[in-house]
C-alpha cells in the first residue's frame, strides 16, 4: 500500500484528493460527510460578497448515452450568509485535524475587502486562502473572479494583498479562459502565492434545446455562458497544467500545483500528479456520483503506485514533465506503423473508412490474402483490412478507431534516415523551411516518398 | 376438451410481445452501442439488405422518421420483420460484436424505429406519379404486399386480391400474437395502402374473379398466394372431435388479439395436447396450446433433430414453454369415444435410406406401437399446395412450387411468383418474401418499361464519381 499522504506548501493531507470549491463543499454537513468516506480535504465553496442564484443552474453535455460527459453550471459563490460559513468551517476544521481545508474568497477588488476576509478565514483555524480568479459567470460582470484571472496585473496586485495579510498558505486558482495561462501563473508567483491551482471551468453553452430552442442552461427564457467541467473538459485542464509544469519561472519558484479539470477516477488522477499536481481537485464526478467515489480513487491510485513500485506519491509527481516538449524538437526521423491482428479483427471496417475517407489511404481489404476492390468485390470471402506498410505515414488513426483491445497496434520501426528535428532542420538547411523546392529536393536527398 | 380460467391478466402476460418495447434511454444506450462498421455483415446477412449500421445511428441520433425510412426503403415488411426475423440467424448472427461481446439487438432496435412511425402515422413514402401500368397481386401476405407495394412506389397500380377477410396473410393470420400483434401486421397493411395500393378482400381467384379475367385486365400479374390447409394425415379418426388444424387454431388467437384478449380464453383447448409436425408452425401452435392453459403438450415428429427444420433457438424455446417433443414417433391413429378424441396410437420410427431430396426416409419399427392419451390433436405438417390456382393460371410447377427463373419469372410472361408458392428451398421468412416482392417488382417494372425509382438520399452508399481508383489505395483525383 503506497503512501497517499500529501504535503501541499504545508498543508497536510491523509490522501491527495480534495473536493473543488464547489456545490459539493457548500456545508458543514457536505464536507463532514465527505471526510467520513475518506476524502483528504475540501476547499470550501467560495465565500464573499452577496448573491442570489437563478433556476435552472446546470446543463449536462451527453454524449453516446452518457447523460453527464461535462456540466456546465451558472451557479454563483455561496450564496449562504458568510457567518455562517465561517462559524461551520471553524466546526469542520476542529472535527477533522487531520484533513484540508481549504477556504475558497473572492470580494471586491479593494485592499481592505481582502484583508478583512483573509482575517475571517485565518480565525476561523483553516488550513489555506484558495483565490478565486476563475469563475467565468455572474462574479466576473461584477469585476471579480474570471475579471481578475485574466488580467495578470490586476492578479498580481490582489494576491499582493492577500499575501502581505496571511500566515496561512494562499493559492491562486487560474482561469482557463485565457489564450496564454503562463502570465497568470507569473503573477501569482510574483506576488509570492504559496501555490497555483488549476482549472477553473471554461466558458461554455451547453446546447440548445430544439424544440423550444432555449439555451441550456435555461434561467426563464434566457441562457449565458457558463462554466463547463467534467470528463471532456480533461484534455484541456491536461494541457494547461502542463504548460505551467513545463515553465521554467514556475520551476523555479518551487511552488506546488493542485490539479483539477475532469478527475473521475484513479486513473486521470495519476495522469495529473504525471504531470506535476501535488494535490487534486474533485467536483463534477461527485456531482455526478456521490462521495462515495473517493475509496476508489485511492485504492485504484495506491494499486497503481505499488505496481509502478512507487512507495509514495512524490515519486511519481511531475515524472512526465520532462516529456513536454515542442513540436519544433520533435525527432522527425521517428518512425511508427500501424499493425493488424487478423486473429484478434472482427472486420469492422472502421481502419479502413477511417484511413481510406479520413486519413492516408494505407489500409487495403484483403480476400484470401490478395488486394480487392470493396466496391466490386464478388466473391464471398470476409474482406480482411491490412495495412500497406510501405506507405503507412504511422498517423494512428486507425489503431485509435479500432474498438478491439490490442488489435491494432503501432509498432516502432527503425528510422530510415539520421535523426533531425524541425528546429534544427531551421537552423541548419533554412531553405527548406520555407521553400517547396527546397523542401522537394531535400525530401529526394534523405528519401523521403510521400504517396 | 374443455376451456381454462385464465384471469385477463393472464392472457395478457402470456400473449404480449415477449419483449417489451425499448424506452427512448433504452433505444439510446443499445443503438450507441453499434460500431457502425463499414461495409457492415449485418447489411450482407439480410435478405432485404436493410443499411442497418444508418438506421442505428440514426436512433442514437434521434432521427427516428430517418430510421424507419431507411429499414422501410430496404423492406417495406419492415413493420413486421423486426419482430419475427430469425436475428440470430441473420443479422444479429452477422454482428461483428458477437465475436467478443453481446451482438446488437437490430430487431428490437427496428421495432423501435418503426413503432415510431406507426404509431404517429408519419408519412414515410409519397406515392408515386401513375404510369398507367397495372398489376394484379394475388394474395396479400407480406410477399404480395411488398410487390404491390414496391411496384406503386414505381406509379404502376397494383390491386391485390385476398380470400381471407383481412390482408397480411400469416403476419394477420398466422404468426403468435406473442411475437407480433395482430394490429402489427394490420398497420402494415395500411401503410401499403397509403401507397396507392387497392385491396380487395374476400376474393378468391378461381371462385369470385377467374385468372383469365386477371391475365387480360392487368399488365401483369404476381402469383403471391402462399400455401393452402393443413393436408389429412390420412390416418383412422381424423374426422372426431378435438382433431384440429394449426392453422385455424392460431388463428383464433390472433382475431381473439385484435378484437378482444378474453376471447383467447374461448378458444378450445385439451389439457392433453398432441401436436403432429415440429415446423414452425407447429412450434407455434404447442406454445399456444400450452399458455392457453394445457396440461401436457406434446409435439409428435416422425424423423430425428436433425432432420428437424426448426431453428435451435426455436427448438430451446418450445421446450422452456414445457413442451415434450417425441422424435421419431409416427401417429396412426386417432382413438375416440363418443366421436370425441381419447388417445393417440403411435409408431416408433426408425430412419432409413436417404430420399429424393437427401433426408433420411423414417419407417416404422416393427412391433412398437403404443397409445399417447390425448383430447385434443392439433395437424401441423405443412401446407397443401395450391396446384390448382397453378394449373388455372397457367404456370408450371415441381414439387408444389411454381417455377421461376432469379428473376421470379414464371413460364408465362406474364405471370410471377413470390413468396411461399415459390419457396422450394431455404426458409419461407417474411424477410423473404419481402424481398421476393422488390425482386418482382423490379422485374415487372423492367418489363413494362417503368423507371426504377431513384434511391432515397442517405440509404445508399454513395458511389466513386470524381476520383479514380488506379491502383488500390491510390486515388488520384
Amino acid at each position: 500500500m503506497a503512501d497517499l499522504t500529501t504535503d501541499f506548501a504545508g498543508i497536510k493531507s491523509p490522501n491527495p484528493f480534495w473536493l473543488a470549491s464547489a456545490p459539493p463543499t457548500n456545508s458543514a454537513y457536505q464536507i463532514n460527510k465527505a471526510f467520513e468516506y475518506g476524502w483528504g480535504g475540501a476547499v470550501w465553496k467560495t465565500i464573499g460578497d452577496p448573491v442570489l442564484n437563478v433556476c435552472n443552474r446546470y446543463g449536462a453535455f451527453e454524449y453516446a448515452g452518457n447523460r453527464l460527459v461535462a456540466i456546465n453550471n451558472v451557479e454563483l459563490i455561496s450564496d449562504r450568509p458568510i457567518e455562517v460559513n465561517l462559524r461551520e468551517i471553524r466546526e469542520v476544521k476542529k472535527l477533522w485535524p487531520d484533513r484540508a481545508v481549504i477556504v475558497s474568497a473572492m470580494v471586491s477588488s479593494n485592499e481592505a475587502a481582502w484583508k478583512q476576509v483573509v482575517q475571517q478565514i485565518e480565525d476561523t483555524g483553516a488550513d489555506g486562502i484558495e483565490l478565486n480568479y476563475g469563475c467565468p459567470h455572474g462574479m466576473s460582470e461584477r469585476g471579480m473572479g474570471a475579471a481578475v484571472g485574466q488580467v495578470p496585473e490586476y492578479c498580481e496586485m490582489i494576491t499582493n494583498w492577500v499575501t502581505a495579510a496571511a500566515s496561512i498558505p494562499v493559492i491562486v486558482k487560474l482561469t482557463p479562459n485565457v489564450t496564454n495561462i503562463v502570465p497568470p501563473a507569473h503573477a501569482a508567483i510574483n506576488a509570492r502565492a504559496n501555490g497555483i491551482s488549476l482549472i477553473n471551468t471554461i466558458n461554455s453553452i451547453a446546447g440548445v434545446d430544439l424544440d423550444s430552442f432555449e439555451l441550456r442552461p435555461n434561467v426563464g427564457g434566457k441562457g449565458s455562458h457558463g462554466g463547463y467541467a467534467g470528463p471532456a473538459a480533461r484534455p484541456i485542464a491536461l494541457h494547461l497544467l502542463s504548460q505551467v509544469a513545463a515553465d521554467p519561472k514556475y520551476q523555479s519558484a518551487g511552488i506546488p500545483i493542485s490539479g483539477m479539470g475532469g478527475i473521475e477516477t484513479w486513473r486521470d488522477a495519476a495522469e495529473f500528479l504525471l504531470l506535476g499536481a501535488t494535490s487534486l481537485q474533485v467536483c463534477t464526478a461527485v456531482m455526478h456520483y456521490g462521495f462515495r467515489i473517493i475509496h476508489e480513487l485511492c485504492d485504484g491510485l495506491s494499486n497503481w503506485l505499488d505496481e509502478k513500485g512507487a512507495a509514495s506519491i512524490n515519486e511519481v509527481v511531475g515524472a512526465s514533465v520532462s516529456r513536454i516538449g515542442n513540436f519544433g524538437d520533435f525527432d522527425l526521423s521517428f518512425r511508427s506503423v500501424a499493425v493488424i491482428d487478423e486473429e484478434k479483427c472482427i472486420q469492422c471496417n472502421l481502419c479502413y473508412v477511417a484511413c481510406d475517407e479520413g486519413a492516408h489511404q494505407c489500409i487495403d481489404f484483403t480476400a484470401d490474402g490478395l488486394r480487392v476492390d470493396p466496391e466490386t468485390y464478388t466473391g464471398s470471402a470476409t474482406l480482411q483490412p491490412k495495412v500497406r506498410e510501405e506507405d503507412c505515414v504511422g498517423c494512428d488513426l486507425c489503431s485509435l478507431v479500432c474498438p478491439v483491445d490490442a488489435c491494432i497496434v503501432m509498432e516502432e520501426r527503425p528510422p530510415l534516415r539520421p535523426s533531425v528535428t524541425w528546429n534544427e532542420l531551421t537552423r541548419t538547411r533554412p531553405e527548406v523551411t520555407t521553400d517547396w523546392d527546397a523542401m522537394i529536393a531535400y525530401r529526394k536527398e534523405v528519401g523521403i516518398e510521400i504517396h | 376438451m374443455e376451456q381454462h380460467e385464465l384471469s385477463l391478466a393472464q392472457l395478457q402476460d402470456s400473449f404480449s410481445e415477449t419483449y417489451p418495447r425499448y424506452t427512448k434511454n433504452e433505444a439510446t444506450v443499445e443503438a450507441d452501442r453499434c460500431l457502425y462498421c463499414f461495409d457492415a455483415p449485418c447489411i450482407k446477412a439480410c435478405p432485404t439488405s436493410i443499411d442497418v449500421p444508418t438506421f442505428i445511428r440514426q436512433i442514437a441520433n434521434d432521427n427516428l422518421l430517418g430510421a424507419a425510412t431507411t429499414i422501410l426503403e430496404s423492406n417495406l415488411m419492415g413493420h413486421s420483420c423486426g419482430r419475427v426475423c430469425p436475428v440470430d440467424e441473420l443479422c444479429v448472427g452477422a454482428c461483428v460484436l458477437g465475436k467478443e461481446h453481446r451482438p446488437i439487438a437490430i430487431g428490437r432496435l427496428q421495432r423501435y424505429a418503426t413503432d415510431h412511425v406507426f404509431d404517429n402515422d408519419l408519412p414515410v413514402f409519397e406515392p408515386a406519379p401513375a404510369t398507367g401500368k397495372s398489376v394484379a397481386v394475388i394474395g396479400a401476405g407480406p410477399a404480395g404486399l411488398s410487390a404491390a407495394g414496391e411496384l406503386a412506389k414505381r406509379g404502376v397500380k397494383a390491386t391485390v386480391f385476398e380470400r381471407q377477410d383481412l390482408a397480411g396473410g400469416l403476419s394477420t393470420y398466422g404468426i403468435v400474437v406473442f411475437r407480433e400483434p395482430t394490429r402489427v401486421a394490420l398497420e402494415e397493411v395500411e401503410f401499403v395502402k397509403r401507397l396507392g395500393v387497392e385491396v380487395h378482400t374476400g376474393v378468391e381467384v378461381g371462385r369470385d374473379i377467374t385468372p383469365a379475367q386477371l391475365l387480360n385486365d392487368y399488365d401483369a400479374v404476381v402469383l403471391a398466394a402462399g400455401t393452402g390447409r393443413v393436408p389429412d394425415l390420412g390416418i383412422p379418426g381424423e374426422d372426431l372431435g378435438g382433431v384440429v388444424e394449426a392453422l385455424p387454431f392460431i388463428a383464433a388467437t390472433k382475431m381473439a388479439d385484435k378484437d378482444d384478449l378474453t376471447d383467447l380464453a374461448r378458444i378450445p383447448v385439451g389439457n392433453e395436447v398432441i401436436v403432429v409436425g415440429a415446423g414452425n408452425t407447429a412450434i407455434d401452435a404447442a406454445t399456444i396450446a400450452k399458455r392457453l392453459g394445457a396440461e401436457r403438450v406434446t409435439m409428435l415428429y416422425r424423423r430425428g433433430r436433425d432432420e428437424m427444420t426448426a431453428y435451435d433457438f426455436e427448438v430451446d424455446f418450445v421446450r422452456s414453454e414445457g413442451v415434450d417433443i417425441r422424435l421419431l414417433t409416427q401417429p396412426v391413429e386417432f382413438i375416440g369415444e363418443g366421436g370425441k378424441l381419447t388417445a393417440v396410437r403411435c409408431v416408433r420410427m426408425r430412419l432409413g435410406e436417404p430420399d429424393a431430396g437427401g433426408r433420411r426416409r423414417p419407417e416404422p419399427v416393427p412391433g412398437s406401437e403404443f397409445v399417447l392419451p390425448a383430447d385434443q390433436v392439433i395437424k401441423a405438417i405443412g401446407q397443401e399446395k395450391l396446384i390448382q390456382l397453378y394449373d388455372a393460371i397457367g404456370v408450371e410447377h415441381t414439387g408444389g412450387y411454381v417455377t421461376t427463373d432469379p428473376e421470379l419469372r414464371t413460364s408465362n410472361p406474364k405471370v410471377f411468383g413470390a413468396g411461399d408458392c415459390v419457396r422450394a428451398s431455404g426458409h419461407a421468412l417474411t424477410v423473404t418474401a419481402a424481398e421476393d416482392g422488390k425482386i418482382v417488382a423490379r422485374a415487372i417494372a423492367n418489363q413494362l418499361g417503368v423507371a426504377e425509382p431513384a434511391p432515397a438520399p442517405g440509404t445508399t452508399r454513395g458511389r466513386f464519381l470524381h476520383t479514380t481508383v488506379n491502383e488500390f489505395g491510390r486515388i488520384h483525383g
